[in-house]
């Protein structure tokens, strides 16, 4: 079977059923990483072109490693340092791309829609690494993929995605994907940072995080930056700490275990005490290791290459 | 472009939007002046008029038959950005007042957001002797409030009034500071002048890119809240109460406003608005593609904002209909949503959208519909009322309702193309405007 998709832009573009096949397929690359040589050559001969137009290590880097892993060639076209700085725009980068014929792009960008306009005007395949605060596919993916390897049980599961909901891409992600698996999931963190008709998404929205940490499985927290403190979208560090803060204290109060997930790159400190972080319910490396896996499998999907009969089967 | 000296248009419908009334008649036109209105003329004029004349054969005068086909006074375009001068490469006041003429509008104000600014008699005199010299639709320039619009000082009013302004506005930007905004609805006074009003909290719209709700939630773009325009609306009514000045209210686009400007006009408070017809045909929904030539400023609102602005109109809350023409290169608006400028363009597709979105579905009857293109406009602006009389200017727009046609790239007359109508079906149709003495057929555009 073949993946229906030219691209993955959103969440909210793909079906449950091509959710699970992606999952399915994950697992099976999971395996190829931990072989000896973790190298397949399904995508050999094709180029894909890391496009980010933001300061990304772990992103740009899971998604070079997982081309490599899949026999492609990736070039790094390093937006910041490049003619985008001379005043080049994304029209004028997409049709040197499309002339330099690649397979696919990758593209990070702080502008909502990029990739929505590269895919408009490309035949090259995309792959939404972030665009602003719209979507964060691929982590949404791995997310979901870490948890259903973890907990197994999607259906009535909890998650709670703490913090600044307002600018992430990865919480509206988060919740198109954990939703479409049949899992409940909240929001929590300041009024302030939390954008208008969320709730319409499919997600509760609470303010009290003490109210709701009990109550859930899971909790994603997502980084706070600096900056929106300066904006005035909150009064200090130290209060967000002490009201939104995923401190040891709140966690030993805690009667069930709680499985903790984080994006990264983490403010240790602020929006998580580092003891946090070395729990075993922690599954934050997990998430960057399994962002690989799921990685190949929508870049070797979006090549042309065919769902896996069943999971045990190698993808050839 | 049609240039008989005696002109009859025979068998249509004609609307007179002072007097709210529609009938049947002929119009009979010499050199540019409506000499006869009268059933039966084009019979009359030829069997009179060609044996008498003698020297003038019978086939010299045109005749028009526009059975079925309404004739209303030229359109008033209250609302419109004509780029020149500064941004020739996107509109001149040529091709603008071409396309102005084009969507029926006889009579268009250009905003003063220039470059150079319309702070100052010299810019006024160009834009009105440029006007002049392409004599399509006659350009009304409309003066900055404050000087180099940037909100602090009043410009010089007086000089601009006797350069021929018919109002001033800052459009583009707010006046933000009250104070500024009093003192300029207080001088104006002197001239009898509206101030127009371009209502905008820039503290809450902050760098927003799309109206702020469910939509701009999904798509992660930063909202602008309904509140930035009501916030201002309300500031700037209370203002012109105080100062018993004429304000005018810009593009107004959501239900709050609306409400307030009810509670004002329920009041007596003497304000007038507009609306322009994006606001009564789109909502945010559009903005789902990230397609930019759906974002303007104030951006498009939900479908409850949309129907308060149908009801508005229909009520006579909101007294007319503007089209906030905003041209810009496809350069400027390929670009990430949140990159690109506001503004679409509005002429052609204006009248089309009126008549779909709110005669068809019964918010207002077609006589109603044309005041708020005419007369109403006109009378905001203190002009002569745009009638079709005996003795008057023939300044006229024939249209066809009957016709389903589809805004093509093609008969875009704008230097521009930003319409998010392009390849839309739209029903109603601007087919002959009659002007300065010259017809001009857009029946195949």
């Amino acid at each position: 079977m073949k993946f229906n998709q030219k691209n993955l832009l959103t969440i909210a573009d793909i079906s449950k059923s091509e959710i699970l096949a992606i999952l399915d397929l994950t697992a099976t690359f999971r395996q190829v990483l931990d072989r000896p040589i973790p190298v397949v050559p399904a995508l050999r001969g094709k180029t894909i072109v890391n496009l980010f137009f933001e300061p990304s290590t772990r992103t740009a880097t899971s998604f070079a490693i997982a081309a490599r892993r899949l026999s492609a060639d990736c070039v790094n076209f390093a937006a910041m340092t490049s003619a985008v700085t001379k005043g080049e725009t994304l029209l004028d980068t997409a049709k040197n791309i499309e002339a330099m014929k690649v397979a696919g792009v990758v593209i990070r960008s702080s502008h909502p829609g990029a990739a929505h306009f590269l895919a408009q005007r490309l035949m090259a395949f995309i792959v939404n690494a972030g665009d602003g605060a719209h979507e964060h596919p691929t982590q949404a993916l791995s997310d979901v993929f870490t948890i259903k390897e973890r907990i197994k049980k999607m259906d009535g599961l909890k998650l709670l995605i703490l913090g600044d909901i307002t600018h992430s891409r990865v919480a509206r992600s988060d919740i198109s994907a954990f939703t479409k698996l049949g899992a409940g999931v909240a929001i929590c963190g300041p009024p302030t940072l939390i954008p208008p008709g969320i709730e319409k998404i499919g997600c509760e929205v609470f303010y009290k995080l003490d109210h709701i940490l009990s109550e859930v499985d899971v909790v994603q927290v997502l980084r706070i930056q600096l900056e929106r403190q300066q904006k005035g979208l909150f009064p200090s560090i130290r209060e967000y700490r002490a009201l939104y803060g995923l401190t040891k204290e709140r966690l030993t109060k805690l009667k069930k275990p709680l499985t903790i997930m984080h994006p990264g790159p983490v403010n240790w400190g602020v929006e998580m005490d580092h003891e946090v972080s070395v729990s075993p319910h922690s599954v934050i490396l997990e998430q960057v290791k399994n962002g690989v896996a799921l990685r190949m499998a929508i870049l070797y999907l979006l090549a042309g290459g065919e769902y896996p009969k069943s999971s045990s089967t190698e993808p050839s | 472009m049609l240039q008989n000296n005696e002109l009859i248009l025979s068998g249509g419908t004609i609307i007179d939007p002072l007097n709210r009334r529609m009938f049947q008649s002929d119009i009979y036109i010499e050199d540019g002046v409506i000499k006869k209105i009268a059933k039966n003329l084009a019979v009359k004029v030829h069997k009179t008029s060609s044996p008498a004349k003698g020297s003038k054969p019978e086939s010299n005068i045109k005749e028009f038959d526009i059975k079925g086909k309404y004739v209303a006074p030229g359109f008033v375009d209250l609302h419109a950005h004509l780029r020149e001068p500064g941004r020739e490469d996107e509109e001149t006041i040529e091709t603008g007042s071409y396309a102005a003429l084009s969507g029926g509008f006889t009579k268009v104000c250009c905003m003063p957001n220039t470059e150079p600014p319309i702070d100052n008699e010299g810019v006024v005199r160009f834009i009105l002797q440029e006007s002049a010299r392409v004599n399509f639709a006659s350009v009304l320039t409309v003066g900055a409030a404050t000087k180099g619009r940037k909100g602090e000082e009043i410009s010089e009013i007086g000089s601009l009034v006797k350069a021929g302004v018919v109002a001033v506005s800052d459009d583009g930007e707010p006046i933000s500071n009250p104070f500024v905004m009093r003192r300029v609805l207080e001088y104006t006074k002197a001239f009898d002048l509206p101030v127009m009003s371009h209502c905008e909290v820039k503290a809450l719209s902050e760098d927003g890119v799309m109206n702020e709700g469910i939509v701009s939630t999904r798509l992660g773009l930063r909202g602008i809240p309904d509140v930035s325009e009501a916030a201002m609306v309300y500031q700037h009514i209370l203002l012109a109460d105080y100062t018993k000045s004429r304000l005018h209210l810009a593009h107004i686009s959501s239900k709050k406003s609306v409400e307030i400007i009810r509670w004002a006009k329920e009041k007596g408070i003497d304000i007038t608005c507009e609306t322009c017809p994006h606001y009564f045909s789109l909502t945010d929904a559009f903005c789902s593609t990230f397609d930019t030539n759906y974002k303007v400023n104030p951006p498009l609102q939900t479908q409850a904002d949309v129907e308060a602005i149908r009801q508005g109109l229909s009520e006579g809350l909101i007294d007319a209909i503007a089209t906030d023409h905003a041209p810009h290169l496809a350069s400027e608006k390929e670009v990430e949503f949140d990159l690109a400028p506001f503004g679409m363009i509005g002429f052609q597709t204006a009248f089309a959208l009126g008549y779909e979105e709110l005669v068809v579905k019964k918010y207002l009857n077609m006589v109603d519909y044309i005041a708020k293109l005419t007369v109403e406009p006109a009378k905001i602006l203190k002009l002569e009322p745009p009638t079709i009389e005996i003795d008057k200017k023939a300044n006229l727009v024939i249209f066809d309702t009957k016709i389903k046609w589809t805004f093509k790239r093609e008969s875009i007359h704008s230097k521009s193309q930003n319409s998010p109508f392009i390849g839309k079906e739209l029903i109603g149709k601007v087919m002959l405007v009659i002007t300065g003495g010259r017809g001009f057929d857009f029946s195949k555009d």
